[in-house]
């Protein structure tokens, strides 16, 4: 029976060796700290400030942001809420961020439908939307004048590019086996912009950290109440085995 | 309050079945680990029942509401994401507890007579277990729900004749579509839970009626006292009763740290892809069924053919059913077996094991071939099962249970 448990155990460690590497980009780690509020109230702020006109997060609502991030519901008004809703009035703190941008519109200006926000960093972790928005290059052969090595032919154009400036990939020549492949080595910028490379990073890493936080709000809560959780049922385990322990006493 | 009892017992057979299920049921003393996984998987399904209900009362099997109201169920219902947590793990912790109460049978022959009934209730079970699973996989209506649908329905075209009438008769629409997200939603709520308890049911009656098997294999049933009490038997309550709870306890404690710390279970329960919403347009880069299904998708994509591929991977499960008149040999336990039989059932294990993985690897020609040949090797337990448990060569089995 052990045996049985040995050699289960070593045929699932063996598995990832047998792996084989993973095909596309190879992605950044994105500096994710979900509980640094600050982090996350300015990653709000860049997400208003350039995605959000486009981009809606429509299982989102204002005042959890404003609840979950520790800021006044006017600080959130003034921050992210410009709009009307379908009557006329301006949007409530209540209400979930959508967008006014119909898909309609979004094809045919760019080709494609623009997606919803509020579970992308579920959907494409959080290490992909930091590296792709890095990834954009300058392609006089696209409509929007950008590619991206991250998503190849991207609809979206480089939205930060005053932010990060202007950059051109580098590739570099590596054989896998008898295959030669054009691998990315680099970018190499080629015009500055406002913020300089580590600022550009910093500014991604709240961005990317906020999404990470409206893909799943509850996080913060969900993992302090797991600890609780887990406590008490080691309280419990104690309690179970005395009990346990006390009725077997006489089975032999 | 001995009057009260009275009274009922007088009308309903309350005392009776307490005592026949729980007081004066006796088990063997001799349960190991091993034994507590039928207990936990009676009380995930309860779990997965309760949480369920509490699920339905916000979610809306609705082709354009659905994906959305999980979210709100998510976000804005009240610990709504505790109880979907709870649901969506508990499916994962069906699954682990029920092939490990299988493993369980296959160790120590509890499939073979008398009980060749309760294995057979336990395999209806197990299959109705995937039916229900696989509805309510697509109840969030992401994108790997409604394209995870899409293959495995499109499965049953492969049937001569009748499969394209088949597949439209089950998706309800030429495609999957509104009408097959409200009919697995009536099967994944209402049908399928009956069914389960019902076999539940019979399952557990079969199981008292001649008794549980035990590590050793012993029917302890032979040897009783002046009371007519097995010697080795001690009532199922209060000694199994407490010592279940401490399972209970411990298989909490895990089920909490998946369900507070990885709920998505790194992609593998949760699957990525299930966070976009289902699109008819768009199918996702890579398709894997959840974790539970995949040996038997590794054995479907290991058959070039495919409705040779579908009868595989029926086969696979099919089998199962038979293995009480598959495993020949007297002797039940592993204990007291031959060497190859315990070499034969490791390598079933593994085949499962390494099957489950290989499925969810990009089909490459190296993950075909080892498909193969781990689907060969998954079906060579039973042959070698059946070829030489005739004449196996077992060691004595004791009178009594050993501790």
């Amino acid at each position: 029976m052990k045996k049985i448990l040995l050699v289960l155990l070593a045929a699932v460690m063996l598995m990832p060796m047998l792996a084989t590497a993973s095909s596309g980009a190879k992605l950044y780690k994105a500096p994710i700290d979900i509980y640094d509020k600050e982090s996350l109230r300015r990653g709000a702020k860049n997400f208003a400030d350039y995605c959000y006109s486009c981009h809606a997060a429509e299982f989102m609502r204002f005042n959890r942001i404003a609840k979950d991030l520790e800021m006044s519901e006017g600080e959130v008004r003034e921050m992210m809420i410009h709009t009307f809703n379908e009557k006329g009035a301006p949007t409530k703190i209540g209400d979930l961020m959508k967008v006014s941008m119909t898909d309609q519109f979004a094809k045919d200006t760019f080709g494609a439908a623009v997606p919803d926000l509020s579970l992308a960093a579920r959907a494409r972790g959080a290490d992909w939307i930091y590296t792709y928005l890095r990834s954009f290059y300058v392609d006089p052969d696209r409509p929007t004048g950008f590619n991206n090595t991250v998503f190849p032919d991207v609809g979206m154009p480089h939205v930060l590019w005053s932010l990060q400036g202007l950059q051109e990939p580098v590739y570099k020549t590596v054989k896998h086996g008898d295959v030669e492949v054009e691998e990315l080595d680099h970018m190499e910028p080629i015009q500055a912009g406002k913020l300089s490379r580590v600022e550009y990073d910093m500014f991604l890493g709240d961005l990317t950290n906020f999404m990470v936080y409206i893909a799943e709000p509850v996080q913060v809560e969900r993992r302090s109440m797991g600890w609780k959780v887990m406590l008490f049922l080691v309280v419990l385990f104690f309690f179970a085995y005395a009990l346990k322990k006390e009725y077997w006493k006489d089975v032999h | 309050m001995g009057n009260l009892m009275a009274w009922i017992d007088a009308r309903f057979p309350a005392t009776k079945m307490w005592n026949e299920h729980l007081a004066e049921y006796y088990a063997p003393k001799n349960f190991n680990f091993w034994y507590f996984f039928g207990s936990l998987a009676l009380m995930v399904l309860v779990i997965q029942i309760i949480s369920g209900i509490f699920l339905t009362m916000h979610y809306k099997p609705d082709g354009a509401m659905a994906f959305a109201s999980v979210e709100y169920i998510m976000r804005d219902v009240p610990y709504g994401w505790l109880i979907r947590y709870i649901h969506s793990t508990g499916a994962t912790a069906f699954f682990v507890v029920v092939y490990l109460h299988m493993l369980r049978g296959l160790m120590y022959g509890s499939y073979k007579k008398p009980r060749e009934l309760i294995w057979l209730f336990g395999m209806f079970i197990y299959l109705a277990l995937m039916a229900e699973a696989f509805m309510g996989y697509l109840l969030p209506w992401g994108q790997m729900s409604y394209w995870g649908a899409q293959v495995i329905i499109s499965l049953f075209s492969a049937i001569p004749v009748i499969g394209d009438d088949l597949t439209l008769w089950i998706r309800g629409d030429f495609v999957i579509g509104d009408a097959t997200l409200n009919r697995f939603f009536a099967l994944h709520v209402i049908a399928l839970p009956f069914v389960l308890v019902f076999l539940v049911v019979a399952h557990i009656l079969a199981l008292h009626e001649v008794g549980s098997n035990n590590p050793d294999g012993v029917e302890i049933k032979k040897i009783k006292d002046a009371n007519g009490i097995p010697l080795d038997g001690i009532p199922f309550h209060p000694y199994y009763s407490v010592k279940d709870i401490v399972g209970v306890v411990v298989f909490l404690f895990f089920f909490a740290a998946v369900l507070f710390y990885a709920p998505d279970g790194g992609g593998y329960m949760l699957e990525y892809a299930n966070f976009i919403a289902s699109d008819p347009l768009k199918t996702p880069e890579h398709i894997a069924p959840v974790w539970y299904f995949t040996p038997f998708y590794a054995i479907l994509r290991a058959v070039p053919d495919k409705l040779m591929g579908v009868g595989a991977m029926g086969g696979a499960i099919v089998v199962l059913f038979f293995l009480p008149w598959i495993d020949r040999c007297k002797t039940k336990s592993i204990r007291y077996r031959s060497g190859l039989f315990k070499a034969n059932l490791i390598m079933f294990c593994v085949s499962f094991v390494v099957l489950g993985w290989l499925a969810m690897q990009p089909v490459t020609e190296t993950i075909t071939f080892m498909s193969r040949l781990f689907s060969i090797l998954y079906f060579a337990y039973f042959v070698v099962l059946f070829v030489t448990s005739k004449n196996e060569n077992t060691k004595p089995v004791p009178d009594r249970v050993t501790s």
